[in-house]
């Protein structure tokens, strides 16, 4: 791993609004430099998306773009990044991806010049790489258009460049649903890491050509899935929580490449970054419910610079569209991180901590993302000469700092929960430092006909 | 029920395939499910009691527990396992019509989804329930829904959706079915799916969960 010391080390350095190294978009936003942001995420109510819909689908885009901005204006927002995920059709079809992106940047310039609101388009092309198992990673023809939306649709007026990446998903599928921590490990640690490396240097080498913002990569169909498993009593929380430390060591790859941030809303591993790299990092929690649940409603935004919602859909509530009503509700969130942030380190300090307390040992998910947690695993994320070895001590510290808080009586968990850590413990214990031992240990365990290694550069 | 069916009964319940699994811990070293179904067999135990009296039953309280979130997925994953272990010795029953399942599943996630953690979770339920599962993965269109009705024209059709762009894709899929097979029975599934919309395409049922699609199968196939 490239980076070999923290760039934040205190834990009252991690606070929303301030990242080490800002980030300044073209219509000046500056993005952890003092100021948390809203970032509204939206989606399609149901229908399908083709050539005959297609024109609604724009004017679906148009409305919740001008619905949004319009409502960030009237509550006197300092800047707004709107999110475009695209779907299915939108990247197979690129240039479906692309009309959106430019219609939402018109509506965004309009609000600009208009009225000066400044906000921004996050283009999250999906990775269709998932369509093909054994995915080929490298290899796949549906790299290309997924390379195209990201090129149009940065032209298009798309700032910020994201992905959901899936390198390793064909693997960790089964693993959560087995709660399989040496099987996340390879998949996240090996796999994942690997994939990062590859898509990363294109994604980084668009963007610097054109002068926008390779922003950062989500491990949501990692440690997002299993986090919502958990919130369903499907898997332990416990396994959920070391799934989201372990997805550092991947995640942080898109840095490693030259992304810069703000990372992805849905990247719980945020805060690990932030610490480790310093760049500014995007977070959702209470404000997601209307995608998923969480046990992290508050503490998610503890150190966030932008404050999302994940993802709503474009239908009607008694106050309006969706997508409004929940810029109204981002908006007011990150009114009060900005009326703490004004008010110097203390009042940050003492909001931070309200936001910790109300959820910290509720459950283990939110106890790793306590800043203090948040420093002290990311240090162990650093300590190994690989990422295997990386990963493996970050859980491992993970799963001291659950032992230490039920011990200490400030975490209570089921039984059913308690009995995993020992498991947990014992198996990572068995994985070696060594990526190419760890390889050979794991071949021979696996259902080989699931992935392809040359696609992983193997 | 005899000794030995209890025993298959017990391994099936804590996810003992055979004798090498170590897991669970407090059954190590002992017979697994594979080794007690080929035993009951030799001693003439019929397979129809086998699967009636031990594994479908054992099953059942496996799929309670999970919804009384008395157990977790894993549990669950290592009960349909030694299930499996015990069918591999029922299979020549099965293909000599001596003991048959309850009926046939069909189930897929519709085209251009590809979330397929509902769906594997509702396959494996119904699956422990006595069904057999024809599982078409995830993308899938209605030529393929078609092909396998094709192939078991007896059997119920799950469709699952998790996106608002693909739910839609279901009442393609509906229709073809009808036109294809009017009296099929159609079930869905998927966290934007409700009843409106089921009625709305003209599907027979929506399970909100694994529990109410395995109710929903028994019901019909009683
Ligand atoms: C036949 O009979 C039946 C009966 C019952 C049935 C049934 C069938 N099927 C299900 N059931 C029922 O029983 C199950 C057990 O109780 C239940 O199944 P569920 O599937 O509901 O529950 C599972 C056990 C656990 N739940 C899940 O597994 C889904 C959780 C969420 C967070 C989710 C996940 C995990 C994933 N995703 Co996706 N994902 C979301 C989901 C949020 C949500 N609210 O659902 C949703 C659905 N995804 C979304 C999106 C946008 C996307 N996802 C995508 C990808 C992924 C991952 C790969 C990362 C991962 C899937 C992993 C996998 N192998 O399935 C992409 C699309 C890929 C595609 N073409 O399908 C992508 C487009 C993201 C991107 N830009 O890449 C959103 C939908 C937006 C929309 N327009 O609808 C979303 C609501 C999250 C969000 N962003 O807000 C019941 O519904």
């Amino acid at each position: 791993m490239k980076y070999k010391n923290l760039i934040i080390s205190s834990p009252q350095e991690l606070m929303f609004g301030k990242a080490p190294s800002p980030v300044k978009t073209r219509r000046g936003l500056i993005i952890g430099g003092g100021q948390v942001y809203s970032e509204l995420n939206f989606t399609l109510p149901t229908m399908s998306i083709n050539s005959n819909t297609v024109k609604r689908v724009n004017e679906h885009y148009r409305e919740i773009a001008e619905g949004a901005l319009e409502r960030a204006l009237h509550l006197n927002s300092k800047g707004v990044v709107l999110e475009f995920e695209t779907l299915l059709e939108m990247t197979k079809t690129p240039q479906i991806g692309v009309d959106i992106v430019s219609i939402m940047n018109e509506v965004c310039e309009k609000y600009y010049q208009k009225h000066g609101l400044a906000s921004e388009i996050r283009l999250t092309p999906n990775d269709l790489r998932e369509f093909e198992r054994p995915a080929k990673q490298r290899t796949s023809e549906l790299i290309a258009p997924m390379m195209e939306l990201f090129e149009r649709g940065m032209e298009a007026g798309g700032d910020l460049v994201s992905i959901e990446s899936t390198g390793g998903k064909e693997v960790s599928d089964d693993a959560l649903m087995m709660c399989d921590i040496k099987a996340i490990m390879f998949a996240l640690s090996v796999l994942g890491v690997r994939d990062m490396q590859f898509l990363w240097k294109k994604i980084v080498g668009l963007a610097n050509k054109q002068g926008k913002i390779a922003a950062g990569d989500s491990a949501c169909g990692f440690a997002n899935t299993a986090m919502v498993l958990a919130e369903k009593k499907y898997i332990p929380k416990v396994f959920a929580a070391l799934v989201r430390v372990i997805s550092v060591v991947r995640s942080i790859v898109a840095m490693e490449e030259g992304a810069v941030g703000p990372d992805k809303d849905c990247g719980y591993e945020g805060p690990f970054l932030k610490a480790i790299t310093g760049i500014p990092i995007s977070m959702e929690g209470k404000t997601a419910a209307c995608a998923h649940f969480s046990p992290i409603g508050n503490i998610a935004s503890a150190c966030t610079d932008l404050w999302s919602n994940e993802s709503v859909q474009n239908i009607k509530l008694l106050s309006g569209m969706a997508p409004t009503a929940y810029m109204e509700q981002l908006e007011y969130d990150v009114r009060l991180m900005n009326v703490a942030l004004k008010g110097g380190d203390q009042s940050c300090q003492l909001f931070q901590q309200l936001m910790v307390d109300s959820d910290v040992y509720t459950d283990p998910q939110a106890l790793v993302l306590a800043p203090e947690n948040v420093i002290r695993i990311s240090k162990e994320l650093l300590k190994g000469d690989s990422y295997v070895a990386n990963a493996k001590n970050g859980a491992l510290a993970t799963l001291d700092i659950i032992e230490e808080a039920i011990a200490s009586g400030q975490m209570e968990l089921s039984e059913m929960e308690t009995a995993y850590l020992p498991i947990l413990r014992e198996d990572l214990n068995s994985i070696p430092d060594s990526e190419s031992e760890f390889i050979d240990m794991m071949l021979p365990l696996m259902d080989q006909s699931k992935f392809i290694l040359e696609e992983y550069g193997l | 029920m005899s000794e030995i069916l209890e025993k298959l009964f017990e391994a099936v319940e804590f996810g003992k395939a055979d004798k090498a699994s170590p897991f669970p811990p407090q059954l190590k070293g002992q017979d697994g499910a594979n080794e007690l179904t080929k035993n009951a067999l030799d001693a003439d135990v019929d397979p129809k009691d086998i699967l009636e009296q031990a594994l479908i039953p054992a099953m059942e309280r496996v799929g309670k527990k999970f919804s009384e979130q008395k157990i977790f997925v894993p549990q669950m994953l290592m009960s349909a396992k030694a299930m499996g272990a015990s069918m591999v010795q029922l299979k020549p029953f099965f293909a000599s019509g001596k003991i048959k399942e309850k009926g046939t599943f069909i189930i897929g996630t519709v085209k251009g989804d590809l979330h397929d953690i509902g769906k594997n979770l509702v396959s494996m339920i119904v699956e422990g329930g006595g069904w057999k599962i024809v599982d078409l993965g995830v993308d899938v269109s209605e030529d393929k829904f078609l092909e396998k009705i094709d192939e078991y024209p007896n059997a119920v059709i799950g469709l699952s959706a998790l996106l608002t762009t693909t739910m839609v894709n279901m009442e393609d899929i509906v229709k073809a079915i009808r036109t294809k097979k009017p009296d099929a029975r159609v079930l869905i599934g998927g966290a934007p799916i409700n009843d409106d919309f089921c009625q709305k395409i003209g599907a027979d049922y929506y399970a909100a969960d694994p529990q109410k699609a395995v109710e929903y199968l028994n019901k019909i196939a009683s």
